[in-house]
């Protein structure tokens, strides 16, 4: 079997339940992006937003795809930096992202962590740290445990990753050791050409990314990661792989990041000529495109779908701008989940 | 003309590499982009073989500037955010930190650490790391607190035949200022009295000597003469300064922004009492953040270090004792 291939959407593989999965998937890719751009206005104003702001513009495809295989509840899930698509796809609501970046005391994370840290790991969501790679072997940990507790069953366990946090020693040990335990993982590796401002060539050396699956006997694809079609194919597989034994499954995605590292960055070190070639199409209006060609959707109900959208968007933030913030006072200031351990809070 | 803390570290940099051509600086998105801070933009322009971008990849950046002091270069490794030295831990201590003591090799390298907090960077990006390395025997741990200081002490960094961990404070890099860089006055090792005081002395260093200044002046409208002291370097520490001061004063207080357990803080009061215990007039004090993960939103990080009103009142109580 050929380790690492390549995966392009043909017509014959366009059922009506491939339809549906597409156009869940565009919605979900539709909502990320009103909802990013408004986080992004938001931060430019400036005063409500708390911290920086990190966008997944033109990853929504990749992303989604990949989100949608997984089923909540059962699935683990531990989304990366760009991942606000396949969150929502996954079924995190949005009111989740909101209130985190507003510190909204309401939200997961009760303004203790911000941003895209935001998770519910007893939801099988994990909440990623910000250090790059560490997350592939915590989501392996999780189904590790299942495994010994009998309670496994067809569940399966997703990351991503980005080109440059492939480098990291922590992205080869975790991939080696998901290989080694044989464990269904999915990792994903969004290969958008910059990491923060260092292109590809002072990255990695391979040729192709998804070389590094055959180094760890892992099972790699590669898929135009702005063609939801194509994304959405790859992942099915992947996830269906991984459900039935065939151990951890990585797919890289190719595309150009569409925003900056985060809205501090004018991402001006991207030249142009990388912003005019085949991969830096944005992926939503390709699979707008592809769904109005195939008749699955008319240019007005797409419309009408973005202004929805945009109406649940703008009614989640200006609630969640009404809620609380954190207190200092009323904090506990409690690192530890047993308070008896916590020093200077024992009380006889 | 004016210079901020952070202009002042790149223009040591600079001077190290146009001085030393056995100076090379090694980093993520350090060369065309000139950093995440900026702190070697324009840099790679200058010196164009000698600033290089690394893969994202701390463990392998430490060791390979270890590997290269060896053969007698001197880097300067920039990590992106001092708690992703993390990632760089075995390195820095067991490869770097045991190198001339294990095989009379000097490692002359310099790892620059954009350190603390800032508003609502939350617990990965507001690390502060000195303690942990001041731990291990072998490394140099410098925490700068001046423009000045920035400057000339990255300089002597570079220049010191073992390995340095550069503590630089990123609430610092824009909110210091200097009219223009002096002579170079004391060496890494020695501490500076900030400001002159008779009452009591607080101990500190990097971003907290300036919290330390404005509570130390709003005492004086009570009355009270605080000195304060500028460590400069936790390690080595200057012990003698922190004696003679508190010798002058009789009261104690240590304050960081770091994790309250352990740590130079405590290093400080340690040494107070076990060598000048019969110069207190009262028990030493110390003033930590709080001992959780750094808070992401600004109400609680406010309220997480120590800040002007904390410290104010920690000497308000030192004094009545
Ligand atoms: C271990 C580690 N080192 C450095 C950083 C700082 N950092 C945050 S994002 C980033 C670039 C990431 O690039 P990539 O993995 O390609 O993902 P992208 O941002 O392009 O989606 C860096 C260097 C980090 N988060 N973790």
């Amino acid at each position: 079997m050929a380790l690492a291939s390549s995966i392009n959407c043909a017509e014959t593989d366009l059922t009506a339940d491939f339809r549906d999965q597409f156009l869940q998937t565009f919605q979900h890719m539709m909502l990320s992006r009103v909802l990013e751009e408004k986080l992004g206005s938001l931060y430019r104003a400036g005063g409500r937003i708390v911290g920086g702001v990190y966008l997944g513009k033109g990853q929504e495809a990749f992303s989604a795809a990949l989100g949608i295989q997984l089923r909540k509840g059962k699935d683990v899930y531990a989304p990366l930096i760009r991942d606000q698509a396949g969150r929502i796809a996954f079924g995190e609501p949005i009111i989740d992202t909101v209130r985190t970046y507003l510190g909204a005391v309401t939200g997961p994370m009760r303004g203790r962590d911000g941003n895209i840290h935001r998770g519910r790991p007893k939801e099988g969501h994990m909440a990623m740290i910000s250090h790059l790679g560490s997350m592939l072997a915590v989501a392996s940990g999780a189904l590790f445990a299942r495994r010994l507790a009998g309670t496994l069953g067809d569940s399966v366990g997703a990351t991503s990753i980005g080109d440059g946090g492939t480098s990291t020693g922590a992205f080869h040990e975790g991939l080696n050791m998901a290989a080694v335990e044989k464990l269904p993982m999915i990792v994903s590796v969004a290969n958008n050409q910059y990491a923060y401002s260092t292109p590809n060539t002072r990255q990695y050396a391979c040729e192709n990314l998804v070389d590094r699956a055959a180094g760890y006997g892992v099972e790699g694809v590669t898929v135009d990661a702005t063609d939801l079609a194509s994304c959405l194919k790859a992942f099915r597989a992947a996830v269906a792989r991984a459900r039935s034994g065939g151990g951890p499954q990585m797919v890289v995605g190719t595309l150009l990041r569409l925003s900056g590292h985060g809205e501090h960055d004018d991402a001006s070190y991207i030249p142009d000529k990388a912003r005019h070639a085949p991969n830096a199409r944005d992926c939503l209006q390709v699979a707008e495109e592809f769904a109005c060609a195939h008749g699955w959707m008319t240019p007005a109900e797409v419309r009408e779908l973005h202004e929805e959208v945009r109406r649940t968007v703008d009614q989640t933030v200006s609630k969640v701008s009404k809620e609380p913030t954190p207190d200092p006072y009323k904090e506990n200031w409690q690192a530890l989940s047993c308070a008896e351990l916590v020093e200077g809070q024992y009380k006889a | 003309m004016s210079i901020t803390y952070l202009e002042a570290i790149r223009e040591a940099q600079y001077e190290a590499l146009r001085s030393d051509p056995s100076v090379f600086l090694y980093g993520q998105d350090i060369a065309t982009f000139g950093g995440a801070f900026k702190a070697t933009k324009n840099l790679s322009r200058e010196f164009p073989n000698r600033v290089f971008d690394s893969p994202i990849s701390e463990d392998a950046m430490i060791g390979m500037a270890v590997g290269a002091a060896v053969e007698g270069a001197r880097p300067i490794v920039e990590m992106q955010f001092a708690d992703f030295s993390s990632i760089g831990f075995n390195q820095i201590i067991n490869q770097a930190a045991t190198l001339y003591w294990r095989t009379n090799v000097p490692c002359p390298i310099t790892i620059r650490m954009p350190s603390g907090g800032t508003a609502g960077s939350g617990p990965f990006h507001s690390q502060s790391m000195e303690a942990i390395y001041a731990h291990y025997p072998g490394l140099v741990i410098v925490t700068p607190a001046t423009v000045e200081d920035a400057y000339w002490m990255l300089l002597d960094s570079v220049e010191i035949n073992d390995p340095v961990v550069f503590c630089e404070h990123k609430f610092l890099y824009y909110h210091l200022k200097a009219d223009r860089i002096g002579d170079r006055e004391l060496p890494i090792g020695k501490a500076r009295i900030a400001r002159p005081g008779r009452h009591a002395t607080i101990v500190t260093y990097s971003a907290m000597v300036h919290e330390a200044l404005r509570a130390a002046e709003e005492l004086q409208l009570d009355g009270y003469q605080i000195e304060v002291v500028d460590l400069r370097s936790v390690k080595p520490m200057d012990t003698d300064t922190i004696l003679a001061s508190v010798a002058r004063t009789g009261r104690l207080l240590a304050l960081g922004e770091a994790f309250p357990w352990g740590g130079v803080t405590a290093e400080i009061i340690a040494r107070v009492t076990t060598e000048g215990f019969h110069l207190l007039d009262a028990p030493p004090m110390r003033l930590n953040s709080k001992d959780t993960p750094i808070p992401y939103h600004p109400n609680l990080w406010k309220a997480h270090r120590p800040t002007t009103a904390t410290i104010a009142a920690a000497l308000r109580t030192l004094l009545r004792h």
